[in-house]
């Protein structure tokens, strides 16, 4: 632990509520990210991740609850944290009728960059659009779009970084490039909170937060988060796996059945009860499918935490805390 | 620090907004074709038939014959005339600050020149810079002054009633002696296209980005609502400064309209006019929600300030309430001072009257943009 306790923690908020007319969207959030972290943020459509994201950034005023980003007050200085932060939105941003070098060059000027031409050379060529820089963003494919959004928002050399939904239609060699330099600049101090969809993404994060209809209801490493869901997977591989599928969902015990190429994962909460059932269905379709003990993944968890969320079933110890997890 | 005004971020704004604006092509043609085709359409086409315009009386004597013309002129809808008589110098001031459209001058001995059947003279000096609001009140003036004399005069002189034989009637259009049309529609046109695409195109400026996403990454860098204000009103004075030239380059060829003032003088109005426009139009997006509210507004504005200007119908012809919101118009103060600048050869001193409504306006529509300007997405 660094000596000054204060100078490490980035985003420190509490009881962040935000409503849109009588809809409750973001419900008592608190978080605590330290710097050099990288912080997946993860959660159903409409749960409440964006919204979360703007209010730290200052581009929404919160309904209640208080909090700092990089030692700065999230109310009263907006401005300054606007100086210090980048963020990236879900909805590409920039000016289409600009070209990328022009967008580029708009942002350094913005935030005043020195050498403002040699910047946005840089800039260019580690992105690889040097050659097309007078092409205008608009015409740009979705997944360049991205790319160009993300070294916009890293080019003023922000200390904390919100992606939301950076990787949306990237492709995999790109999303790696990207992960790769992300942790890179988290390695110089930089700090990270990165909204996704994408499993091997929340994977790729020190820690990740699991956000459901405004609430947070889960949270720590990939591994924590699993453990913590107390689920287990048995996995079923052979032929007739259609067939297993249908049989087996409705029997107790079982929560998830969802077929992977020729496996079947299912999963339930009691091991004992998810073997008997699984053996029941092998026995009843005479199938000589073979059932084995599996690794529960990301994904199960998060489905069970959607349902439990949407069944108002809230875990008590959903928040996660960063004394228990630093990176 | 956070407050501070950064150079460089209203740089980036202007440059911006530069670069969108010349590539908006459409708009950049409607830009210069706008002006063109108004110019021709309102310098060629149109005349008016204004009524009760403001007359002053100087006389060197009042009677019977006078006081009878007055009254065959209020009678004739025409000429509205102010109580009381004015000596020369008030009436000459009164014309060039636009307070007065006639000044109707009977010499000193009229009457009596008049019953001696000697044809006294009746001097007519209209303010001719709007010639549509003073031709056809000057071609009624002959039938309306024999008809008045007509009563007046009897026995042997009710022969003479008729205008050229009973007075010398001498008109002198003053500031447009021609009576040209286009003298007066080109301050007015200047004036019109100016509030129609200054306002117009600030009005968009903020609600584009709304609609187009591009605000919610505007409002997460460190610029502050005055820089963004100032980096998107300034490069739409520029344009409209552009405008202004274009319209004054084609009223010189089409209709060879004179310059009678300076040239600085003119900038500095046009400057303050196009300042009041785009900071109004800026004003207007920051309370519309899209494009579309923030054209209508723009229409909405466009209605009053054709028509209760002073260049549809002159401004001293309409009622006192149609006044009263007029001079609330910048457009109204422009109007006046370039037909003062440009027929009349006024200088800033004569033009203060003008000028501090509109600094005072654009100050005002600064104010409250600052104001309404939403600093948050909520
Ligand atoms: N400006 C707004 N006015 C009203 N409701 C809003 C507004 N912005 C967001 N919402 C609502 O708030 C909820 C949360 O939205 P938010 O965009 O934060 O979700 P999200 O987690 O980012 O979803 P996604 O994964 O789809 O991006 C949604 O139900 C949305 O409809
Ligand atoms: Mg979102």
């Amino acid at each position: 632990m660094a000596p000054d306790r204060s100078e490490d923690v980035v985003i420190d908020i509490h009881g962040l509520t935000k409503r849109f007319g009588d809809k409750t969207v973001v419900d008592d959030v608190s978080l605590d990210v330290r710097r050099g972290e990288i912080v997946g943020f993860l959660g159903p459509n409409g749960s409440g991740k964006t919204t979360t994201i703007r209010m730290i950034c200052g581009l929404l005023r919160p309904d209640a609850g208080s909090g700092t980003c990089l030692g700065l007050d999230i109310r009263k200085d907006a401005n300054r944290i606007k100086r210090l932060v980048g963020y990236m939105t879900q909805r590409f941003s920039y000016y289409e009728d600009l070209t990328i070098r022009e967008n580029l060059d708009f942002v350094a000027r913005i935030y005043a960059l020195p050498d403002r031409a040699a910047v946005v050379k840089r800039t260019l060529e580690r992105l690889g659009l040097y050659g097309r820089r007078d092409q205008l963003a608009g015409s740009l494919s979705g997944g360049w779009k991205q790319r160009l959004a993300l070294a916009a928002s890293v080019m003023h050399q922000p200390r904390l970084l919100l992606l939301d939904e950076p990787t949306a239609g990237v492709d995999p060699q790109a999303r790696r490039e990207f992960w790769d330099e992300i942790h890179t600049l988290a390695e110089d101090g930089l700090t990270v909170l990165v909204s996704t969809h994408y499993m091997d993404e929340a994977e790729r994060c020190h820690r990740i937060i699991y956000i459901a209809y405004g609430k947070i209801v889960a949270g720590g490493t990939v591994e924590e988060v699993i453990e913590s869901s107390g689920l287990s997977t048995i996995i079923v591989s052979g032929r007739d796996v259609g067939t297993i599928a249908k049989i087996v969902r409705d029997r107790p015990g079982v929560e998830q059945v969802a077929p992977f190429g020729n496996d079947l994962h299912v999963v339930g909460p009691d091991p004992a009860a998810l073997r008997a059932a699984v053996d029941a269905a092998l026995a009843e379709t005479g199938s000589d499918a073979v059932a084995s003990a599996g690794q529960t993944n990301l994904e199960d968890v998060f489905i069970r935490l959607m349902q439990t969320a949407q069944a108002g079933d809230l875990p008590a110890n959903g928040r996660p805390t960063a004394t228990e997890r630093s990176p | 620090m956070s407050g501070g005004f950064s150079l460089s971020r209203v740089l980036a704004l202007m440059v911006k907004e530069f670069i969108q604006m010349r590539r908006d092509r459409l708009t950049f043609a409607m830009i210069i074709g706008i002006p063109i085709i108004q110019l021709v359409l309102f310098g060629y086409a149109i005349n008016l038939d204004p009524k009760r315009l403001p007359t002053l009386i100087v006389a060197g004597d009042g009677g019977p014959a006078s006081r009878a013309i007055v009254a065959a002129m209020e009678a004739s809808g025409y000429f509205s005339v102010a109580p009381g008589l004015a000596t020369e110098a008030e009436a000459n001031e009164a014309l060039i600050d636009g307070s007065a459209s006639y000044v109707i001058t009977l010499p000193p001995g009229f009457e009596r020149d008049l019953v001696r059947g000697s044809r006294p003279q009746l001097l007519v000096e209209a303010d001719a810079t709007d010639p549509a609001a003073t031709s056809n009140a000057l071609g009624a003036l002959p039938q309306i002054l024999s008809s008045a004399l007509k009563r007046e005069l009897t026995g042997p002189l009710a022969a003479e009633a008729s205008v050229p034989s009973a007075v010398d009637l001498v008109i002198q259009r003053r500031y447009n002696p021609e009576g040209i049309t286009a003298y007066n529609i080109v301050p007015g046109l200047l004036g019109t296209i100016l509030t129609m695409t200054t306002i117009l195109m600030t009005a968009l400026a903020l609600t584009r980005e709304i609609e187009r996403g591009t605000m919610e990454n505007l409002m997460a860098t460190p610029a502050t609502p005055f820089e963004i204000m100032i980096g998107k009103i300034v490069p739409y004075i520029g344009f409209g400064l552009v405008q202004v030239s274009v319209i004054l380059v084609c009223a010189q060829i089409l209709f060879h309209v004179p310059m009678m003032g300076s040239f600085v003088v003119l900038l500095a109005v046009t400057f303050l006019f196009i300042g009041c426009n785009v900071t109004l139009g800026y004003t207007f997006s920051t309370i519309a929600r899209n494009q579309m509210q923030a054209m209508q507004m723009t229409f909405f504005w466009f209605l009053p300030s054709i028509l209760l200007s002073g260049f549809m119908f002159p401004f001293r012809g309409m009622p006192e309430w149609a006044q009263l919101i007029g001079s609330a118009l910048p457009i109204t103060h422009y109007i006046r001072s370039v037909r003062g600048i440009m027929l009349k050869g006024s200088g800033p001193a004569d033009l203060t009257g003008e000028m501090w409504p509109l600094a005072a306006f654009w100050l005002a529509a600064g104010a409250i943009a600052l104001f309404r300007y939403r600093r948050t997405l909520d």
